[in-house]
C-alpha cells in the first residue's frame, strides 16, 4: 500500500477531525488532503523532496505531498555543519528543498530552496490534479544513518515497508477524538517519521515541539492535554531531572514511549514513580526496520516491577516482545540459531524490514536482515539488547557487552552516565576502560565503582581504569558516540605516564 | 470474471462507494466481487447502473481489514460502503487484530 492511499483515508475518515496545527493553521483530515494535493503540484519534475530544519506543526504535509507527487521525502539533520549538510543535500539530484528560515540560507547546492512557511503560504488554491503513482515498491523516505562510525549511509524505506509497519501495529481511527501526541524527536530520525505516520493513521492530533527542552515538554503536555508522547532516553533523563517533587502532574498523559537507545534502570524507575498514572512503552527498532519491531508494554512494566522473580524483574530492561508480523533469530558466530537465553547477533525478517541502502540491499537470499546488534530472547520471548556487535569487547577470548557493565555503573547513585570501551592490550587483546559522568553534587572514587562492578559481575568484567568526565559525546537522539570515547581513552592510555 | 491481485492493488466497487486496497493476495487469479459485482479500477469507471446484490451488502468499515477463511486474501477498506467483498461468492470476514501499545 502507498502513502497516497493513507492520505485518501485520512481525508475521508477524519474529514472534520483536526489532526495538525492549531488556531488559524489547524488542519482537519480534509484540509490535509487538499493541502497535500496543492503541495504535490509544486513538486512536478523534481526527483526528491529534501527537508532541512526543525520540527514544524505541519511537517507531515511535506512528507505526504512528496508521496502524492511520487518522489521520496528526505529529511536531513539541520544541525550538521555546512559542508556535511550540503554534501547530504547534494546526494539527491534534482531535489526540491524545503528548510526552516535559519537553515535555508545555508544551502548552497544550487537546488531550489524554499522556506517551509513561505511555501505553505504560497500553495496554489486551485492546483492541477495529479494522479499519484500508487506503486508501493517506490521509495517513500530516505534517511541518512547517523554515521557514528563512518560516512552516513542512505537507508531506503519503500511505501510497502512503512505500510506493513502501520497495518501491523496501528488501528486506523483507533484514537479517540480528544487524543493528542507530542513529538519531540527530530524529523530526520526514524522515530520522527514513525510518529507522523502512526498518529495520523490512528487519527491522533500531532503537536510538535520545535526543539526539545524538558520544561517546555512538560508545559506542552499540560497545555495541550497530551495523551501520548515518545522520547529518547536522554530526553527522559532530562524530564525526570526537571520534574522535581513527587509527581509530574500530567493527568492527561496515558502513554509515554521511549526508545532509540538504552535507558538506565535508575532513570526508568524514577520516571515510573513520577508518572504513576502513565503507561510506559519501550520500543526497539532501527531505521532499516522501518521503526519499531519489539515492544515492552505498560503491563510488562508493571509485571516486572511487581515481581520477586529475577527473570521477570529483569524484563524491565528488555525490549519486550517482537511484533507478531516480524520473525527473529539469534545467531552465533557460525551463523547458526542459538537456544533461548543464549546471546548472539539479532536477525530479523518481515514485510516491514527494509535492510536496504542506496548502495544495495543487505537482506540475504532468504530475506533475513542482520541488525549487527547483539542480544538474546528469553524463554518467554522477551528480547534483550546488549548493544552493537562492533562495540563488543573481547578480553582474553571472552566476549563482553559494554552495556552489562554500564548498567551496574548506572545503578550507582552517584553516576549519571557511563561509557565502557575496550582498548588494545598486548596481553589480553583488549582491556576494559570506563568513562563516567557524575550526577551534580555527587562524588565517588574509581575504586568504589570498580568494587561495585566486581561485586555484581566478576573480576574479568571490572574496568581496569575509570576516568571521570564532565560530559560524554552523544548524537542528539541520545546514542553514545562510543568511537570517540574509545579513541580518546586509547590515545590517553598510549601516552607515557607522567612521572 | 477472475482478476489478478497484488499488494497495493486498489479496488473500487462498481455498485456502491466501497473502496478497498489489497494488503495480501495469492498468486494467480481470484473470483473477486464487491457488493456482488466485479470491482473496477477507478471511481470514474462506475457507470451507476447496478446496485449491491442481495447477500453482498451489510457494509464494510473504514480502516478495517477483511480476510478469507484460509487467510490468503486480505483487503483494507479505504472508503466505507454497503458492498462487502467476496471471493467465489463467499464473503470476506472482518480480521480480528490484537491491540498493540502505541510505541510512537
Amino acid at each position: 500500500m502507498h502513502l497516497a492511499s493513507l492520505v485518501e483515508m485520512v481525508e475521508s475518515g477524519f474529514d472534520e477531525r483536526v489532526l495538525l496545527g492549531e488556531g488559524a493553521d489547524a488542519l482537519t483530515g480534509a484540509a490535509i488532503g487538499s493541502t497535500v494535493r496543492s503541495g504535490a503540484s509544486t513538486l512536478s519534475g523534481f526527483s526528491a523532496l529534501v527537508y532541512v530544519g526543525e520540527n514544524h506543526p505541519l511537517l507531515p504535509v511535506a512528507l505526504f505531498a512528496a508521496a502524492w507527487a511520487g518522489i521520496p521525502f528526505v529529511p536531513v539533520n539541520y544541525r550538521l555543519e555546512d559542508h556535511q549538510l550540503n554534501s547530504l543535500v547534494a546526494r539527491q539530484p534534482n531535489a526540491f528543498v524545503l528548510a526552516d528560515e535559519h537553515t535555508a540560507p545555508r544551502i548552497s547546492t544550487g537546488a531550489p530552496v524554499h522556506v517551509f512557511d513561505e511555501w505553505l503560504r504560497s500553495l496554489p488554491a486551485d492546483p492541477p490534479a495529479i494522479d499519484p503513482p500508487f506503486d508501493d515498491d517506490e521509495v517513500a523516505i530516505v534517511l541518512y544513518t547517523s554515521g557514528t562510525t563512518s560516512e552516513p549511509k542512505s537507508a531506503l524505506l519503500r511505501h510497502r515497508h512503512l505500510m506493513a509497519y502501520l497495518l501491523g501495529t496501528v488501528e486506523f481511527g483507533g484514537a479517540a477524538p480528544d487524543e493528542a501526541a507530542l513529538v519531540s524527536v527530530p524529523p530526520y530520525h526514524i522515530a520522527g517519521m514513525a510518529n507522523m505516520l502512526s498518529n495520523t493513521f490512528a487519527g491522533r492530533r500531532l503537536v510538535y515541539l520545535r526543539a526539545f527542552e524538558p520544561t517546555h515538554w512538560l508545559e506542552a503536555v499540560r497545555r495541550e492535554g497530551i495523551t501520548n508522547a515518545m522520547v529518547v532516553p536522554t530526553m527522559l533523563s532530562r524530564i525526570v531531572d526537571a520534574v522535581g517533587g513527587s509527581s509530574a502532574d500530567v493527568p492527561t498523559l496515558r502513554s509515554l514511549s521511549y526508545g532509540g537507545a538504552k535507558v538506565s534502570e535508575r532513570v526508568l524507575l524514577e520516571a515510573l514513580r513520577l508518572f504513576p498514572d502513565t503507561g510506559f512503552v519501550n520500543a526497539y527498532g532501527l531505521t532499516e526496520t522501518a521503526s519499531t519491531i519489539a515492544v515492552l508494554g505498560p503491563d510488562d512494566h508493571r509485571a516486572a516491577i511487581a515481581s520477586d522473580d529475577p527473570l521477570v524483574r529483569r524484563r524491565l530492561g528488555s525490549a519486550g516482545q517482537v511484533l507478531p508480523m516480524v520473525e527473529i533469530e539469534i545467531r552465533d558466530e557460525l551463523d547458526q540459531p542459538v537456544a533461548a537465553g543464549e546471546p548472539g547477533i539479532i536477525f530479523l525478517r518481515g514485510e516491514q524490514i527494509s535492510g536496504e541502502y542506496a548502495s544495495g540491499s543487505l537482506l540475504d537470499d532468504d530475506g533475513w536482515f542482520c541488525t549487527r546488534d547483539r542480544g538474546f530472547v528469553d524463554a518467554e520471548g522477551y528480547l534483550f539488547i546488549e548493544g552493537r556487535a562492533d562495540d563488543t569487547i573481547i578480553r582474553g577470548g571472552e566476549n563482553i557487552a559494554p552495556a552489562e557493565i554500564e548498567e551496574v555503573l548506572l545503578r550507582h547513585a552517584a553516576v549519571a552516565e557511563a561509557c565502557v570501551v575496550g582498548i588494545p592490550d598486548d596481553e589480553w587483546g583488549q582491556r576494559i576502560l570506563a568513562a563516567v559522568v557524575l550526577r551534580e553534587g555527587a562524588s565517588v572514587t574509581a575504586a568504589e565503582l570498580q568494587d561495585a562492578v566486581r561485586a555484581e559481575l566478576r573480576g574479568s568484567k571490572t574496568p581496569e581504569e575509570i576516568v571521570f568526565r564532565d560530559v560524554l559525546p552523544h548524537t542528539e537522539t541520545g546514542k553514545m558516540l562510543r568511537r570517540i570515547v574509545q579513541q580518546e581513552l586509547a590515545a590517553a592510555a598510549a601516552q607515557p605516564t607522567p612521572s | 470474471m477472475p482478476i489478478a491481485l497484488k499488494p497495493g492493488t486498489r479496488l473500487f466497487s462498481a455498485v456502491c462507494v466501497t473502496e478497498m486496497i489489497t494488503v495480501k493476495a495469492p498468486a494467480g487469479e481470484v473470483e473477486l466481487t464487491i457488493g456482488g459485482a466485479p470491482p473496477v479500477s477507478s471511481a470514474a469507471e462506475r457507470d451507476g447502473s447496478g446496485s449491491v446484490a442481495e447477500g453482498h451488502g451489510g457494509g464494510v468499515a473504514m480502516g478495517k481489514r477483511y480476510v478469507d477463511d484460509d487467510d490468503t486474501v486480505e483487503l483494507l477498506c479505504t472508503k466505507a460502503g454497503d458492498g462487502v467483498p467476496a471471493i467465489g461468492g463467499v464473503a470476506l470476514v472482518l480480521k480480528e487484530t490484537k491491540a498493540l501499545p502505541a510505541s510512537d
